[in-house]
Parts: C-alpha cells; sequence; structure tokens
C-alpha cells in the first residue's frame, strides 16, 4: 500500500488545520454551536482519558468521577458566589487533580482487572454520594442556579452558544497543548517506557508506581477540566455526569478515536457526537440502534480506531 | 573482610516457593573491578539468584548488601538508581521506541528528569548526545532510529547492554547476554563487555565455557541453588566435581548444556 508520507512541518500545518477547521464552525454552524461545543468538551475528557489510558495504560472505565466531580466542584462554585470562569476551571483542576492523587493509590497498585473494579466502584460510589446530598447537589434534578460572570469580563454567556463556543475553544486547546507538551517531556517517554515494559523500567530505576500516579492525577484534573466547562457553558450539572454511562461512553469515543495517539479522543468525540446527532435526528425513537451497528461497524473495520486506520495510509517522517 | 571491600555481598540468601527451594544458602561476593562467571546446569538457580539480587524476587532468608548498605529490602528500581544494572536474558525492551528513544530514556530516569513534564524533550540536548556517543560505543549507531521490535535479533542483544549502560552502573549484571546470538557474533559481544570501564563491577551468566574461561577472572558453580564452588578458572578447570555436574554423570536429569 502506498502511504503518504508527511514530514514534521507538514504534520504541524495538518494539526493547525484541524484546529482552525474547529474554530471555523463558528461561522459555519452557527446553529449547531451548542453541540460543537459539547463535541470539543467531551474531546477534552477524551484525551484526558487517553493519558491515563492509552499512555499510562492505567484501565478504567470510570473516568465520569472526575468529569462529574470537575462539574460540580465549577457549579457549586458558581453557585455559592465565585463566578468568575476561568478560576472556576482551575478550582475543579485542583480539586480533580488532588482527588486523581488520592485515588492512584489504590488504583496504580492492582492488576487491570482490580483497577477496572476499583474505579467503576468509585465512580458509583462519587454518583450514589450527589445523589444522597441533593441538598447540596440537586441530586437527580441537577444542580440549577449556576450563574457564570462574563467571560473576562467582557463576553456574557448568550442563548446562542457562541460564547460558549469561544471559551470552550479556547480552553479546550489551551489545555490539549498542556498535554500535547506533558506526553512530549521527559515524563511523557517514561510513560511510553511503562507502556512497553514495566520490567525493564524498574530496571533502569524508574519508579514505576510514582510515575503512574503522577499520571492518573495529571488525567483527572485534565478530566476535571472537561466536566467543568460543561458546567459553566450550560450553566447546570446532571448526576448523569458523574455517572457510570458516561465512563462508558467516554471510553466508547476515545476506543473509536484510537487510543494512544493524542488525537484519538478528539478525532473520536467529533465522529461520535457528530453521527449520535445525526442518528437521533434522522430516527428519534430507534437512534441507539443505528448507533450500535455503527460502532461495531467503526471498530471491527478499522483496528486501532480511526487514528489507527489512518495512521496506516499516512506515515510521519521522524516523529518527534 | 569489610564491607567496603566488597560491591555486591550475599549471606546465606536462599528463596523458597512453596515446597520448592530455588535458592539455598548462597554466599556471593563481587569485588571491585571484578569480572567473575556464574556458571552451572539449566535450573540451578542462576537467573532467579539474578532476579533476587536485582529485586525482581524477595528473599525468604539471607541478607544481601551492597557497598554497606542492606539492599535485601529495597525495591528494584531503587537498587538500580544506586548502580545496579542487569540485561535480560530474554529481550526486555522497548518495543515501540527506537534505540535512541530507548537509550534517552534510560539516560533521562538515571538524571531523575523521569518527572519533568513541563518541557519538550527535544529540548533535553545533553541527553541526546551522550545517548548518540553511548550508540556508537556499541555500534547501534546506524540504527539509532529504527523501530526496536524491527531490529535483528543480535542487535537486541547489544540494546540490552546498552540500557543497562546508560544507567552508569557500578555493579553490572549480564543474564546470558548471549543467547541466542549466533557463534560467530557472540566473540563481538564480548569483546563490547571486555571494553567495559575496568571499574563496573561485572557478573555473568554464559554457557558457552570457551567464552567463560576467556573473559571470567572469578568463576562460582551453581548446582541446584547452592555454590558447588567458586575460583579461579584454572581451579574450577581442574575441579573434579564441577567435570562431573558438566558432564552430566550425577545430575542425568539436567541437561548438559555446555557447547564447549
Amino acid at each position: 500500500m502506498k502511504a503518504l508520507n508527511l514530514s514534521p512541518a507538514q504534520l504541524r500545518i495538518a494539526e493547525a488545520a484541524f484546529w482552525l477547521a474547529l474554530a471555523s464552525s463558528f461561522f459555519l454552524l452557527p446553529d449547531k454551536l451548542t453541540l460543537m461545543s459539547q463535541v470539543l468538551i467531551f474531546g477534552l475528557f477524551a484525551v484526558s482519558l487517553d493519558m491515563a489510558l492509552g499512555y499510562a495504560g492505567i484501565l478504567t472505565v470510570g473516568h465520569a468521577a472526575f468529569f462529574g466531580a470537575g462539574a460540580y466542584a465549577a457549579g457549586l462554585l458558581a453557585k455559592y458566589g465565585w463566578s468568575e470562569p476561568f478560576s472556576g476551571l482551575v478550582f475543579a483542576l485542583a480539586v480533580c487533580g488532588a482527588l486523581g492523587y488520592a485515588l492512584s493509590y489504590l488504583v496504580v497498585r492492582g492488576a487491570d482487572l482490580t483497577r477496572l473494579m476499583i474505579t467503576i466502584g468509585v465512580c458509583v460510589l462519587l454518583y450514589e454520594l450527589a445523589n444522597r446530598l441533593s441538598g447540596i447537589t440537586g441530586g437527580t434534578d441537577g444542580l440549577q442556579g449556576v450563574v457564570i460572570a462574563p467571560v473576562l469580563g467582557l463576553f456574557e454567556f448568550d442563548l446562542y452558544g457562541k460564547t460558549a463556543f469561544g471559551y470552550a475553544f479556547g480552553v479546550v486547546l489551551a489545555m490539549f497543548l498542556l498535554v500535547r507538551l506533558v506526553l512530549r517531556s521527559p515524563f511523557g517517554l517514561a510513560l511510553r517506557g511503562i507502556h512497553d515494559s514495566r520490567k525493564r523500567m524498574t530496571a533502569i530505576g524508574s519508579p514505576v508506581e510514582a510515575r503512574l500516579r503522577m499520571a492518573y492525577a495529571f488525567s483527572a484534573a485534565v478530566a476535571g477540566v472537561a466536566g467543568a466547562l460543561l458546567a459553566q457553558t450550560t450553566q447546570f450539572v446532571g448526576i448523569e455526569s458523574i455517572g457510570f454511562n458516561r465512563s462508558a461512553e467516554v471510553l466508547i469515543i476515545l476506543v473509536l478515536g484510537g487510543t494512544g495517539r493524542l488525537y484519538g479522543g478528539m478525532i473520536g468525540a467529533i465522529v461520535y457526537m457528530l453521527v449520535h446527532d445525526w442518528f437521533a435526528d434522522m430516527n428519534p425513537q430507534y437512534w441507539m440502534f443505528w448507533l450500535g451497528i455503527f460502532l461495531i461497524a467503526a471498530v471491527m473495520l478499522g483496528r486501532g480506531g480511526i487514528m489507527g486506520a489512518l495512521s496506516r495510509f499516512v506515515r510521519t517522517g521522524k516523529a518527534r | 573482610m569489610t564491607n567496603t571491600t566488597h560491591t555486591l555481598r550475599t549471606q546465606d540468601l536462599g528463596v523458597r516457593f512453596g515446597a520448592f527451594q530455588a535458592v539455598a544458602d548462597v554466599n556471593l561476593s563481587l569485588e571491585p573491578g571484578a569480572r567473575q562467571a556464574l556458571i552451572g546446569p539449566n535450573g540451578a538457580g542462576k537467573t532467579t539468584l539474578i532476579n533476587l539480587l536485582t529485586g525482581v524476587l524477595k528473599p525468604t532468608s539471607g541478607s544481601i548488601h551492597m557497598g554497606g548498605t542492606d539492599i535485601t529490602r529495597l525495591p528494584g528500581d531503587k537498587r538500580a538508581r544506586m548502580g545496579l544494572a542487569r540485561t535480560f536474558q530474554i529481550n526486555t525492551l522497548f518495543p515501540s521506541l527506537t534505540p535512541l528513544l530507548s537509550v534517552v530514556l534510560a539516560i533521562s530516569e538515571r538524571e531523575g528528569l523521569g518527572a519533568t513534564w513541563w518541557r519538550p524533550l527535544k529540548g533535553c540536548t545533553a541527553v541526546f548526545d551522550e545517548a548518540h556517543a553511548l550508540l556508537r560505543t556499541l555500534k547501534l549507531d546506524g540504527l539509532a532510529d529504527v523501530p526496536v521490535a524491527e531490529l535483528a535479533y543480535g542487535k537486541q542483544r547489544l540494546l540490552e547492554i546498552a540500557l543497562a549502560l546508560a544507567a552508569k552502573p557500578r555493579i553490572l549484571l549480564l543474564d546470558e547476554p548471549a543467547a541466542g546470538v549466533p557463534q560467530d557474533e557472540s566473540g563481538e559481544l564480548f569483546e563490547a563487555i571486555a571494553a567495559l570501564p575496568a571499574d563496573i563491577s561485572v557478573l555473568f551468566i554464559e554457557h558457552d565455557m570457551k567464552l567463560v574461561f576467556r573473559f571470567a577472572r572469578r568463576i562460582s558453580v551453581l548446582v541446584g541453588g547452592r555454590i558447588l564452588t567458586e575460583g579461579t578458572p584454572s581451579d574450577i578447570g581442574a575441579d573434579p566435581r564441577v567435570r562431573e555436574v558438566y558432564l552430566g554423570s550425577s545430575h542425568l536429569h539436567h541437561h548438559p548444556h555446555t557447547h564447549a
């Protein structure tokens, strides 16, 4: 098969084009801006999961724990008086980073199945907690009365989602660049090493568990920002933000896009959300059926997700 | 016998798996700059002993000392950071990385950069320079950017050694470095080992007696998990018990594995 060769410079142009295309939906899809904001947010969420799952190799089906915690953190902060959005994001990032680091001691130790159970358990636990503390969280009705101040004191969140889109785009791009920096750092290389051979990493003196704990905390913090973004842009936190379904959904998005490939999460979110939206429009009653068929077909045809399929056609010259 | 004259020393070291005593009462000492071979029939516990020394396995009896420090309970990565490096009998590399990145990773961990997340790897030019230099000494520089999984087997064996050397070890444990390498290439591999800095203490497992007698200055013979005897190559060559073990007369169930 003839593969298209991309030099590092061309690759950078492709990256820029990808983000410009996303940004252009502000002008091209003015009545779909709410959907596009959600695409961006779920893309970031999937990228955060990729850090834990694709790069660090931590099998988790409970990542909504951090997404939801971030959403509630930002939502509650705004509801009880602090409505400046950026500091809300930083607050959610700190809360989820700390929560992730604390939980990493449970998660990192076990084998794959143990991790699976622990992450599901924590997620279910937090869901029930949010449900029980309905006085604070609003329970199943969701957290209402979230008021977010204008971005930079200038742009008020409007009904058409223009500000929400611009804000989400800026934050997601910034967080994505941060994740990219982390994955291309010596720490990121260590994660790739752990993914390849834990045994060898120990033999070259790497404290593997400490590295994994850090990766998990990082991943949790980024997931928290994604959750906070959703809370701020919709000015609402639904309890499903923290549920098991959301954890499974983001896993589907990532696997669809391709794990361990940085852009897999973003691409997966774009395809999944748009197909989701399209099927729901076309067949409001049975769209889940078609979505299921689409997912099975996509995964069976393209091993390694969309990015995996792409990488068979496009070779990148001396990467990194 | 003081601690400081021996870089690595075990005292009555043993490990038992259920009813099976894999290694027992091993008193081994490695002097600074040693070139010591560990030989013995298959199943004698040689790799198990290396795994005990490097912390892959926890001993059920005895102790291990490095310099003056008791390292019996230290995790493997801490021992590695103290200067104890090893290679694996079965290639244990980073298949998706390139040799260059593999060595860069080993150097970056040695330099304590492994948790550095805020700056790009590319900026660590000193690490890359050192990695290139190390690959050059092992004649791997031409293959620096080929994925490890695509390297020829012999080259992967060399990379095993490169990764251990990148840690700048004081003690190097080589578990059958030439295993599976054609005879004409295994000589080359041992030339690379012979050219190691004189102050590194080397303990190596090897089945090829020609190589053992050529490169070892001291030989320990492990049989049934115990040290049978220890001495200079000429002592060992003349020892009737060793001959007996290797000719298989008293251990017929052990498959003799000498190529000599």
